[in-house]
């Protein structure tokens, strides 16, 4: 085993990153400002940015999600418990002591078992929740003659809030997290240019060597 | 010459060159005229209605255009005529069935029996919250009856020449009515010394109603310039389109006809019966003549689908009234409406007469009474922001015959109905007016007040609340505990006038939105912007903040506990 830059985010998976990154700040902004929280943006055009966004980022997640399973990248998601006491002793402890980040990336394990777990419920729970409801809300008319229908908006405007505060606080920790370790600039360019230091077995680089030269440096 | 060719002056050219002559015509009568009439009139009764300096271009009356006859050349109509009900004779001598049509036009029976409700509701029954009662007042009052001479119960119904046919059809704005009764000589004195009727002229110049018709009465009710409605009043007579899209002279110029369609004298558009949610659209074919609702023309789709925006404002369409977005204000012009009027306040003398005070400035300059002897005590307001609730059409009156509890704080004079899950109803825009007014304090009724009259009892002229409650009780029959007090009442007016141009138009953030919002009192809905669950915004804002405090301590006890040797 041997560290290697290898170019472990595809390009494909870098503009998903980033315009991903681009909506939810949008919707985060946009949102909260529907519900009132601030007046950037007038009524109808934080409506009509919020749903162009949100369009437009499920049309993204169709394709992200199509390209996780064609690539059999959503195994880099499974959850482990596998290395997870080490990472969070290290958040909690060792950051503090200046000791090394205890967790290595392998070619097949991009993320350390707390991202991982991370991401798994983000993808499962939390888009989902606020996806689903967003879309309920948007197809109001389509469904505001049932009974009680203005009961069920409420609910289904209250999950939609209570997801965007929990993303809200997630993208900050997620912005923080880039802050730890080497320096900020060291986890955010493996999302630009797609090289990370990764830990490769002997086959893994001869591999890649071999047969894909360019994603190894 | 400011007419702009519509497709009836196309068709028409003859008509239209009458037309014009007539206009002529009408233009300088009144100048004639006004010079001779004692200022004090035009605000009295709303007559005489002398058009706008400028010669007024043709109003679009709907269906219904350019004509087919010129009553000019009509030998029945050369005259002389010694008064309206020969005139209306020659109208019926030539238009054979409107007599039957138009005796069944509330206009003419001021009687309405409410379907649902079975109220008898009408001006001739009704009891209002500003001058109170028609009924056994119909002296005064029935100077808005589309006929001639009501003024007690002897009228006669059934009698086609008593129909007035010229306060609608007259266009030279000569044309006006005075009391049916002497009544007292404190008021009478109001109404002496006006030029005569030349029939023949106003005979001759008959055309469909243009506003100034319609609004020698409706613009005026309540007993002046707007104080009832507060979307119809005499700057609707020659609008400019800022104040409404629909009337305005330098846009589409309609006639109160080209909305309130007419089959045989029947007209479309009732309070008494308001279709809060028009689910037919426009129907087929051509334009409905069944209703005067927005969507009759408009369809159930009236905005361009050019955005997110224009579709989300079609779905609003079916809970919220059209009137709400597009009316912002109302009694908007320069002329006020009255919103508030205390009758306790009634009364008083100087020397013993009664008198008026102006205290209030209008909009256009017009000086308004907030103080009458004969009336209390008026509170004007004008540019008002309407009162919002959901209406599914149906008023319920406090009628004459409704007993209340007589310690009741406040009575609705009209109360009404609707909510978000009727499927019927809309969200409305209303003008709330509110007053203090006479009732029977022992049965816990409303009363008849006789206001008008000869006798010593007739409250105009002699100010005796207690003498002319006893008459107007006792005139029909009513029972009356002899105890009268005054209580507070509130009265319901649906705005739909002065649709303002669609760049006037609220905006989605009018509504939508925490504080002030225009929808705040609106109940049974979840409004995205104004509602919120507290306790999600609290705890919220506890975990993103709770987040960031981690973050911060996070990042403190790594700057000062770090190492240095071991930084990287």
């Amino acid at each position: 085993m041997a560290l290697h830059r290898v170019k472990i985010f595809s390009l494909f998976e870098r503009f998903w990153h980033w315009s991903q990154m681009l909506l939810i700040v949008v919707l985060l902004i946009t949102g909260f400002g529907l519900h009132g929280f601030h007046g950037l943006f007038s009524f109808e055009d934080a409506v009509t940015l919020h749903t162009g966004a949100a369009l437009t980022l499920l049309v993204l997640w169709a394709f992200g999600t199509f390209w996780l399973f064609t690539t059999r990248s959503w195994r880099h998601f499974i959850p482990t418990i596998h290395g997870m006491w080490g990472v969070l002793r290290y958040y909690s402890f060792g950051i503090f002591k200046g000791e090394r980040h205890p967790y290595r990336k392998a070619y097949w394990r991009k993320h350390n078992p707390l991202q991982a777990l991370a991401y798994t419920m983000l993808k499962l729970v939390l888009f989902p929740a606020i996806w689903i409801t967003g879309l309920i809300y948007l197809f109001y008319f389509a469904w505001r003659d049932l009974p009680d229908a203005t009961t069920y908006l409420t609910g289904v405007a209250l999950i939609h809030t209570a997801a965007a505060f929990a993303i809200l606080a997630f993208v900050f920790i997620h912005v923080y997290m880039l802050t730890t370790g080497h320096s900020f600039r060291d986890h955010v360019m493996p999302m630009i240019t797609g090289f990370d230091e990764v830990d490769l077995t002997p086959e893994e680089e001869a591999y890649l060597r071999k047969d894909q030269p360019e994603d190894i440096r | 010459m400011r007419a702009r060719p519509t497709p009836s002056l196309r068709h028409a050219p003859r008509a239209w060159l009458t037309a014009v002559r007539d206009r002529f015509l009408a233009m300088l009568l009144p100048l004639c005229t006004a010079a001779l009439a004692p200022a004090a009139w035009a605000d009295a009764g709303g007559w005489p209605t002398p058009p706008a300096t400028a010669e007024p271009p043709p109003q679009v009356s709907g269906p219904l255009q350019g004509g087919t006859a010129d009553h000019t050349k009509f030998d029945e109509l050369k005259g002389p005529f010694a008064n309206g009900s020969e005139v209306t004779e020659a109208c019926l001598g030539c238009h054979t069935e409107t007599g039957k049509h138009f005796m069944r036009n509330i206009h003419w029976t001021w009687s309405y029996t409410d379907p649902s409700t079975g109220q008898q509701l009408g001006k001739k029954y009704l009891i209002n919250n500003f001058c109170t009662n028609a009924r056994g007042n119909e002296g005064m009052c029935a100077q808005c009856h589309a006929g001639y001479g009501w003024k007690d119960e002897s009228f006669d119904f059934t009698d086609e020449t008593k129909i007035d046919c010229l306060v609608c059809h007259e266009t030279t704005g000569t044309y006006y009515k005075t009391p049916n009764s002497e009544g007292s000589p404190a008021c009478s004195v109001m109404f002496e010394g006006k030029p005569p009727i030349d029939y023949a002229a106003v005979a001759q110049s008959v055309d469909l109603p243009q506003r100034a018709n319609c609004g020698s009465c409706h613009f005026m009710g309540g007993g002046g310039d707007n104080v009832k409605h507060g979307d119809l009043s005499s700057a609707l007579k020659q609008p400019p389109r800022t104040l409404d899209v629909h009337m305005g002279v330098d846009g589409l110029n309609f006639a109160c006809t080209a909305c309130h369609v007419t089959t045989r004298h029947i007209w479309a558009g009732s309070r008494y019966n308001v279709v809060a949610k028009d689910t037919q659209g426009t129907g087929l074919p051509g334009q409905r003549t069944d209703v005067a609702t927005c969507e009759s023309c408009h369809g159930l789709s009236p905005h361009p689908v050019d955005s997110l925006a224009g579709f989300k404002l079609n779905d609003h369409v079916q809970s919220v009234a059209c009137q709400t977005c597009h009316i912002p204000e109302f009694a908007r012009g320069g002329v006020a409406t009255i919103v508030d009027w205390d009758w306790r306040t009634a009364g008083k003398t100087r020397d013993g007469e009664g008198f008026h005070e102006e205290g209030y400035i209008q909009g256009n300059g017009e000086h308004r009474y907030t103080y009458k002897s004969i009336k209390g005590d008026f509170t004007y307001d004008e540019n008002i922001v309407p009162e919002y609730a959901w209406f599914d059409g149906q008023m319920v009156y406090t009628t004459i015959d409704t007993a209340f509890d007589p310690n009741a704080e406040v009575i609705e004079i009209n109360g009404f109905t609707g909510s978000r899950e009727d499927g019927r109803s809309r969200i409305w825009p209303f003008k709330r007016m509110h007053t203090w007014q006479p009732y029977d304090k022992g049965h816990g009724t409303l009363v008849y007040t006789h206001l008008w009259g000869e006798d010593d009892a007739a409250y105009w002229g002699n100010y005796d609340m207690a003498a002319a409650i006893e008459k107007g009780m006792a005139d029909f029959g009513l029972d009356y505990s002899g105890e009268y007090g005054f209580i507070e009442t509130l009265s319901w007016w649906p705005i739909t006038h002065m649709v303002a141009p669609k760049a006037q138009a609220l905006g989605c953030g009018d509504c939508h939105t925490p504080n002030n919002s225009r929808l705040a009192s609106v109940e049974g809905i979840y409004l995205p912007g104004r509602d919120r669950n507290p306790w999600l915004d609290t705890i919220g804002t506890i975990l993103v903040f709770g987040t960031l405090a981690g973050i911060l301590v996070h990042a403190l006890v790594r700057i000062f506990s770090k190492p240095k040797e071991a930084q990287h």
